[in-house]
């Protein structure tokens, strides 16, 4: 498969909004075990200050998959996925978001570097978070590994 | 947090420990639907064997929520501005994820009082899965 180079850094994926449901809030704090009230009770949340049920810390990640196709840049950079693995993941918070909150999201590829002798290539791709007025609400990075030698070539 | 709360945190402190359930692959299912993360590989036994695995693998991102959870047990969400970490094993099906946290670092910038801790998640075999930090802050 293709070598990539510090040509991808710049590459944007599509930009997109995406309202923060309480619903879905409620089942990934199911799927994730989670049962603190602030998580699950809208009341217990207002309590707290926050305005609705709070986004966990993890959970931007997961409204990123809402769009068309979260892996839309993978199938056009034609890396197969069965050699994809997620091998790191930071976020920067400056706002929590919360559920009724509408997030707009826009992406692009910030670092593209290799390990031995591009067997393992790493793509970082940024999300930028801020709510409609424009304010920012986190960043955060995936960064994945391919195999390029992997069986899915 | 008041002064005398963050004075009582020392580097060194051990948070308290989040211990999940062993894995199950419904789990797994549900943590695609509800994370809407559907790669294949997480649920999937025969694209896994594709792929050259013996059997699906959980999301990294679960193990992370896992981490997660042990942060805002202990402090309120509101107060983490950072949270970083690097994936170095897979976690398979029927392992149990244990995460820790150490305070390592505490300063005060700009009338902000800080706290790094020190983020690290096993399996009960005792290789770690990730490991990286977070950043929290308080007024």
């Amino acid at each position: 498969m293709k070598i990539f180079g510090k040509e991808l850094i710049g590459y944007q994926t599509p930009k997109f909004q995406v309202e923060v449901e309480k619903g879905k809030l409620k089942l990934f704090s199911k799927a994730i075990g989670e049962m603190a009230a602030v998580y699950v009770d809208e009341e217990a949340a207002k309590s707290l200050g926050y305005r609705s049920l709070p986004v966990p810390p993890t959970f931007l990640f997961c409204l990123e998959m809402e769009r068309a196709d979260p892996y839309d840049w993978m199938l056009e950079l034609e890396i197969p996925l069965g050699n994809v693995l997620h091998a790191g993941q930071s976020f920067t918070y400056h706002e929590t978001a919360c559920a009724g909150d509408i997030l707009q999201f826009s992406g692009e590829i910030i670092d593209v570097y290799s390990k031995k002798n591009n067997e393992l290539q790493f793509i970082v791709h940024r999300n930028y978070v801020c709510f409609l007025e424009g304010a920012a609400v986190a960043e955060f990075d995936r960064t994945v590994v391919i195999q390029t030698r992997g069986k899915g070539n | 947090m008041n002064e005398e709360q963050y004075e009582e945190i020392q580097v060194g402190l051990h948070l308290p420990a989040f211990e999940a359930p062993p894995l199950s692959r419904q789990a797994l299912a549900i943590y695609c639907g509800a994370s809407g993360d559907h790669n294949p590989i997480h649920v999937d036994i025969d694209f896994a064997k594709s792929a050259g695995l013996e059997d699906v693998i959980a999301h990294g991102m679960l193990v992370m929520a896992y981490a997660g959870r042990m942060l805002t047990n202990w402090m309120p969400q509101s107060a983490i501005r950072n949270f970083d970490i690097r994936f170095l094993n897979m976690t398979e099906i029927g392992e149990a994820i244990c995460s820790n946290g150490v305070v390592r670092e505490k300063f005060i910038e700009a009338n902000q009082k800080f706290l790094i801790v020190e983020v690290l998640a096993k399996g009960q075999d005792g290789l770690n899965k990730l490991s990286g930090s977070a950043t929290l802050s308080f007024p």
